[in-house]
Formats: structure tokens, sequence, C-alpha cells
């Protein structure tokens, strides 16, 4: 008997008409990618789902850990493949559940009948096989709904499929099957789960981030470049633009009254990110904000900020409270990064006061008289552009 | 000669270079904002994370502690402490050692239950005693995996099943006598904190790594500044971290267990040979130790005429050697009184040869006409 492949089931995406094989092309690549330490792995995929290949059961191991994090998946099951005749699959049936721990547990037998030909039909192979299994494991206790134990066989013309275990995937779609975007990426907590939540719509993205030198420090760049390294790990590779905004935003203090100061700044964040966005030929801007949080995202404040440009921006955090991103942050793996207590841009020129319904007219009055559209162009022109996920040298190896 | 392994490792060059190039590239304060704190921040992390990986996937927490000592009482106290409202039961062996016992026992004095399980002739707890003993308000067990003094393997994987039928009680297991010596990524169902010391794996002395589950609550039994996960205060000592991470890689990638399990084999069968010696826990003990009992003489004698022909055994353990009374766990495997006060410990390490195994039987054969003339009486 080989345990040696995986069987994967589309999410969402099985829906779609036309454009389905672009999606499932994604998919395949995603996977490819998450899986490329493993070795031996090969893949087919068909119209309704994908099969993973490889002769080491370390890696099929491996691969089980890493697909419940790939968007685009809905749920996979190790599964063995058998010749389509009873005997055959009474016999791998006994072997498959045996892996399992059965005392006690509850069961139950899933049969679909691809292949019509099989003499048996659906119902009564389902009889047939759970009496067979109960003969050799009397200490499962049959029960239909929601059974601790589901034993899956699947008839199809050339082959039978026998699987014990059904793990969930992300569901979602395969990130970059709907289309590139920039994340503004501060190093808090919010931006990352906007970032998260894109990808799980499909969003692949540039991440862009404002450093302030000699103000902010290496160490709040590299806080960022993990935060892309964890992001990294939903399967997709993801660029860090840092853009050096000192400048910009001592020229800001100097030109604008301080309770809007911020306003202006983050008006400037935009132009530098829309820039960016252009250079990439991406197309829309992703920000952490929730409406209310703190004085730049009121109404009043997004709609001054918004006001710089037309592209789409994308905030999937908008109505969403603190706790519950909190909450997600936990579960990806960014939060204990974001904590991390570094100034960045955002705290080192922060104003006593913030306007919480700035109006747009006011700030860009006060705007005008500083030439800041050369100066975002400069400033994003300077970016320094990376791939933090592909950074893997060890510093320690010889250390330790 | 040198078998006294149990008592302590001379440590690993490599292991001292580790701890010397951490000492001078890595010596500023992990716990500093600037550039410097953050690099040796990183290495403490990436030594924690190695040490963890050594030890399975269910103990995905630690910290680095100044040895089993210490991690032996803050995984008793801390979690006693942090959980007494859940129970006031606590279970442990007769036959830990001190860093275990002596905290039970002031635990009781504090008004904690606490049973000892006794053990059978070879050293070996009873599970269904264990069972028996187990109460819906016991909160921890402790229960070594190897004894240092005679070597017994506990059986370990089977105790946790057991503790873990019950919801409220959870296991700490003294393995700083069995790791890398018996097995790395640990056990499938297993305790659930796990205290280490660097300095029985061929590591430097003064440093030890206290292992635990993700949902464990303890509760620091130092204070200060909130270092390591807020349960042991005080500068880490990075070098030390580094060094220990650095013995456990070279444990996981070099041990030779069976050469050891052969040696014992063979040491057991030449001592079995004689009437004047009993080999303890000969079926139930780990590849490395073995502890003989001489009739007639006391250990003292046995190691000061080995140490004359240029063999380092001790008496049965380095911690206690001192006391003259007749240690707790002999005490507790139950000696015809003749052997109880001749036993030594022979301990192997990762460096001995066959030669010097060999030169161990002529001086033991040396001894033994010496007792058979009626030396010691």
């Amino acid at each position: 008997m080989n345990w040696n492949t995986i069987l994967i089931r589309y999410g969402e995406m099985s829906l779609k008409g036309k454009n389905k094989s672009k999606f499932i092309r994604k998919l395949k690549t995603n996977i490819k990618a998450a899986l490329s330490d493993l070795s031996t792995v090969t893949m087919r995929a068909e119209r309704d789902r994908m099969f993973i290949y490889t002769e080491k059961p370390e890696e099929l191991d491996r691969a089980v850990e890493i697909l419940p994090s790939i968007f685009g998946i809905q749920s996979f099951s190790p599964i063995v493949i058998c010749e389509p005749t009873l005997e055959v699959i009474k016999e791998t049936s006994l072997k498959v559940l045996g892996k399992n721990e059965t005392t006690g547990k509850t069961f139950k037998v899933d049969v679909k009948r691809v292949d019509k030909r099989f003499p048996l039909d659906t119902g009564e192979l389902q009889q047939v096989l759970g009496g067979h299994v109960l003969k050799t494991f009397p200490d499962l206790i049959v029960q239909m709904k929601k059974p601790e134990i589901l034993l899956y066989v699947e008839i199809q013309h050339e082959a039978a499929y026998i699987s014990s275990h059904t793990y969930k995937g992300a569901g979602g779609m395969p990130v970059g099957s709907n289309g590139h975007s920039i994340l503004l990426l501060s190093g808090g907590i919010d931006s990352p789960v906007a970032g998260y939540m894109m990808m799980k719509r499909g969003v692949s993205f540039d991440a862009v981030h404002f450093a302030s030198p000699p103000f902010t420090s290496d160490l709040a760049i590299e806080k960022v470049e993990d935060i892309v390294r964890q992001l990294a790990k939903f399967g997709a590779v993801i660029r860090l633009h840092v853009i050096p905004f000192t400048d910009l935003q001592q020229a800001i203090v100097k030109q604008v009254p301080s309770n809007l100061s911020m306003t202006t700044t983050r008006r400037m964040m935009m132009k530098v990110a829309d820039q960016v966005r252009q250079d990439t030929n991406s197309l829309g801007l992703i920000t952490g904000d929730s409406l209310g949080q703190v004085a730049s995202q009121t109404l009043e404040s997004l709609t001054a900020i918004n006001e710089v440009t037309n592209t789409p921006v994308l905030r999937p955090l908008i109505a969403m409270d603190k706790l519950d991103i909190i909450e997600i942050a936990q579960k990806i793996g960014t939060y204990d990064i974001s904590i991390r207590p570094y100034d960045d841009c955002c705290t080192v020129f922060t104003p006593p006061s913030n306007k919480t319904k700035p109006r747009v007219e006011k700030v860009a009055y006060y705007e005008s008289f500083q030439k800041f559209d050369d100066m975002v162009a400069e400033v994003a022109s300077q970016r320094v552009t990376t791939i933090p996920s592909q950074q893997t040298e060890d510093d320690f190896e010889d250390l330790l | 000669m040198y078998f006294d392994h149990s008592a302590t490792t001379k440590p690993d060059e490599r292991v001292l270079r580790t701890f010397m190039d951490a000492s001078v590239s890595y010596f500023a304060n992990p716990a500093s904002l600037h550039a410097e704190g953050k690099r040796t921040e990183k290495l403490l992390e990436r030594a924690r994370t190695q040490v963890l990986s050594a030890i399975g996937l269910e103990l995905t927490e630690g910290i680095f502690t100044s040895g089993g000592t210490e991690s032996n009482n803050l995984a008793i106290l801390g979690y006693v402490y942090a959980n007494q409202h859940k129970g006031r039961h606590l279970i442990t062996t007769s036959i830990e050692h001190p860093s275990v016992l002596r905290v039970f026992q002031d635990l009781e004095k504090q008004g904690f239950t606490v049973d000892y399980l006794t053990v059978d002739q070879e050293g070996r707890i009873s599970l269904d005693e264990l069972k028996e003993t187990l109460q819906d308000d016991t909160i921890l067990v402790s229960i070594m995996h190897v004894n240092n003094e005679i070597g017994t393997i506990q059986p370990i994987e089977q105790c946790a099943k057991i503790i873990h039928t019950f919801p409220r009680a959870k296991f700490h297991s003294d393995c700083v006598q069995s790791f890398g010596k018996l097995s790395f990524a640990g056990f499938t169902d297993g305790p659930d904190l796990i205290s280490l010391s660097a300095h029985k794996m061929y590591g430097i002395k003064n440093s030890g790594f206290l292992a635990y589950r993700k949902n464990i609550q303890l509760q620091p039994i130092v204070f200060g500044g909130g270092q390591e996960h807020k349960l042991r205060s005080g500068t880490v000592s990075v070098p030390h971290a580094a060094a220990l991470a650095k013995a456990v890689r070279l444990l996981v990638e070099e041990v030779d267990l069976q050469q050891f399990q052969q040696w014992r084999n063979e040491l057991v069968e030449f001592f079995s040979e004689f009437d004047e010696c009993r080999v303890l826990a000969p079926n139930a003990s780990a590849p490395y130790i073995l502890s003989v009992a001489f009739a007639q003489i006391t250990g003292e004698i046995a190691i000061n005429f080995l140490q004359q022909q240029g063999m380092i055994v001790s008496t049965s353990s380095a911690c206690s050697s001192k006391n003259s009374d007749v240690s707790h766990v002999i005490e507790a495997v139950g000696m015809p009184q003749k052997f109880e006060k001749g036993v030594i410990r022979i301990s192997l390490g990762k460096d001995q040869t066959i030669e010097e195994i060999e030169q161990l039987k002529v001086a033991v054969r040396q001894l033994i006409e010496l007792i058979r003339k009626g030396v010691g009486k």
C-alpha cells in the first residue's frame, strides 16, 4: 500500500466558469512554490481537483503541514490509490483505517461512484464496506452525522481512491488570481492583517514601508522584513519597498500647522505608494485602516487622505473591531512581530494633537506652498527594494 | 580514566568555542533596544528554537535556567503555585533527585498532600500504583526519566497516557540524565514539562533548560526584570544558551547509543561472575549507567582503591556522596544489608574506549581479590 498521494479539492474557484483554468494554474504555481523544499514532489491538476505525489513519507507529512495555509484549497486528503475491484477496495480500506486510533471512535463510510459500471451501487457498496470494516474494528461506532473517522472511497474508471482523513484548507482564492496591489505596511498590528485578508481574496501585493532614518532604526525595517516573511508563508512572493521618508517628513513639519501635519503625512504616503503602484503596474492600494480607531481613520480624515488619488484603496479592516484584528494577527503569526517596540516614522513626528475632522481645502492650501509632488517623485525613486523571504542565510550556522 | 559521566561530563571543545565566540561577539544585553542587543536576542532565540526542535513537537516553549536543579524547582514550584486553585494533591517517586524531592517535602510543609510512589528492586515504579494514586485533585506528577544513581528508565510515555486521563493533572519529568542519551524527538505522548542540564551532555556547568507545552501556566520563583517569558528574571547569559544549543546539536548528530549498550552488557556479564557483586537494575537501566554493589566493603573504599589504579568511579550519586547514610534510592530498591553501603556507579561517556573498559575490569578483579582476603572488615 502506498500513501504517496494527496488529493486537493478546490475552494470558491470551483464555481468559476471560463476563467477557471487560470485560477487552477495559479493555485498550482503557489503550491509548487510553497513545497519547493520538497525535492520529490510532483503535481497534476485536473478540472475539479489536484493531486500531489511523492515517494517519501516524510515529504508527504511535511506537505500536510504546509497545505492548510495556502489560499484556494477547500480541503485535502492523503489517499491511497488502488485497483477498483471490490476485493482490493475492501482490503485497502482496512489498511487505511488501521492508521487511525479506532477505539470508541465514531465512523461512517462515504462512497462516490464515478464509474457507473461498478457492479455495486453506492448504497450497496457503503453497506458491504461498512460491514467488512466493523468485523475487523468492532470498537468503531457507526454515526452518520459528523463522524470522527470518515472512510472515503471514490471509484474512478482507472482506479479507486481511499482516504480516512480530510483536512480543512484555508479557503479563499489563489494568491495572485485577483490582481496585484500595493500594501502600505507600517509595522503595526493592522496592516499585516489587511494584507493577509486581501491575499485570501486572491490579491498579491508589494509592500511599501516608510522609514525615517536616523530617527528610526534598522531594527524597525528588520521588523517589517520579518512581517513580510511571515506573510509570504501564505503562498506569495512579496517584494518590500523601503522609502526614505525623513526629508519629506521634515518638510511637512516645517510647512503644515502641527494639527494638520498628520493628515498631510498620510496624503504624501498615499501619493508615494501610488507612484510605486504605477511603477510596478499594480492596480490598487491596501491599507490597514479601521474606522474610528485613531484620528487619521475618521471618515473626515479618510476623505481628506483619499483625495490625493483615484486608485481603488482597499481597506479590508474598515469595519472590524481592534480585538478581532488582534485575534487574526495572532493566528497568522504577525502579532508577536508587530508588538516589538521600535519607533516607526509615524511615531517619530507625532504632533501634540491631531484634527479628527480636517478640512480638505485647508490641508491643500498649506501644502500648496511647497513642491511636495517633486519630493514625492524623488523619494519614490529612491526606494530600496528587496524580497525578504528569499534571504535565507543563517547567521548562526557556524556558532550553533 | 573517567567513569563518572553521570556526575558531570567534560565540556566538548566545540561547545567551549561557541561559548567563547558568543561571549566576545554577542555580549550585549539581549533585552537592549539597540542593534547589538537585537543581534544578541536573535542568537538567543535561535538557540531556544534549536533546543526545542531537538526536544520534539509537543513542548514548544522553553526557558534557559542555571541548570537541572533550577529547572526542576521552577517546573514544580512554578506549576504548583500557578495552579493550586485546581487542587492540592501531588505525586512523585521515592527515588527522585534531591532537587525534586526536597521541593515536594517543602510543599508538604505548606499544606499540599504528596504521595511518593514506591519502586521495585530494579527501581521501577508501578503503573498500577500510579493509576491508584491519581486523584481528581491531583495537579502535578513528577517522575524522572532515568535515575541518576542506578540508571533505571521509567516508562514515561505510559505514565503520560495514564496521567493525562486526569484532566487537572500535568506531568513533569526530570530528563537531566536521559536527554540526548535515550531519545531526542521526545515522546509522542509525553510530559508537559521537562528539565535538562547542559553539563550532563558535554556542555557547560550552571546552564540548563526547562521546556514546556504552550498551554502550561507557570509562576516565577525569581523576581526582577521579567526576562525569559517573565519566568526567570536576570540578564540572560546568551553564551550559555548558545553553548547549550550547540551541545544539544552535537549530541543529536553524534551520539552512538549502541556502543554504550554493548559495553554495558559486557560489564554486566563481567560483574555477574562474582558472588561479592550485585548489579543494580540490570534489566531496566540506561545503557550508560551501571551501578554495582560490593559486599562487605563501603563504596568509599571501592572508589579509593579504584582511584589508585587510575579509575575514576563514584559512589551512587555525586550530589549526595558526602552523606554517610545509605542513599534514599538504594534504600527504596531494597538491598540485602551487606550490599547496602558498597554501591559504586560506573557511568560511561562518548569518548570512552574499549581499552579503558578492559582496564577497569582488571582493577575490579584486584579489588575482588582483596575483598576475598577480608579487606575492609
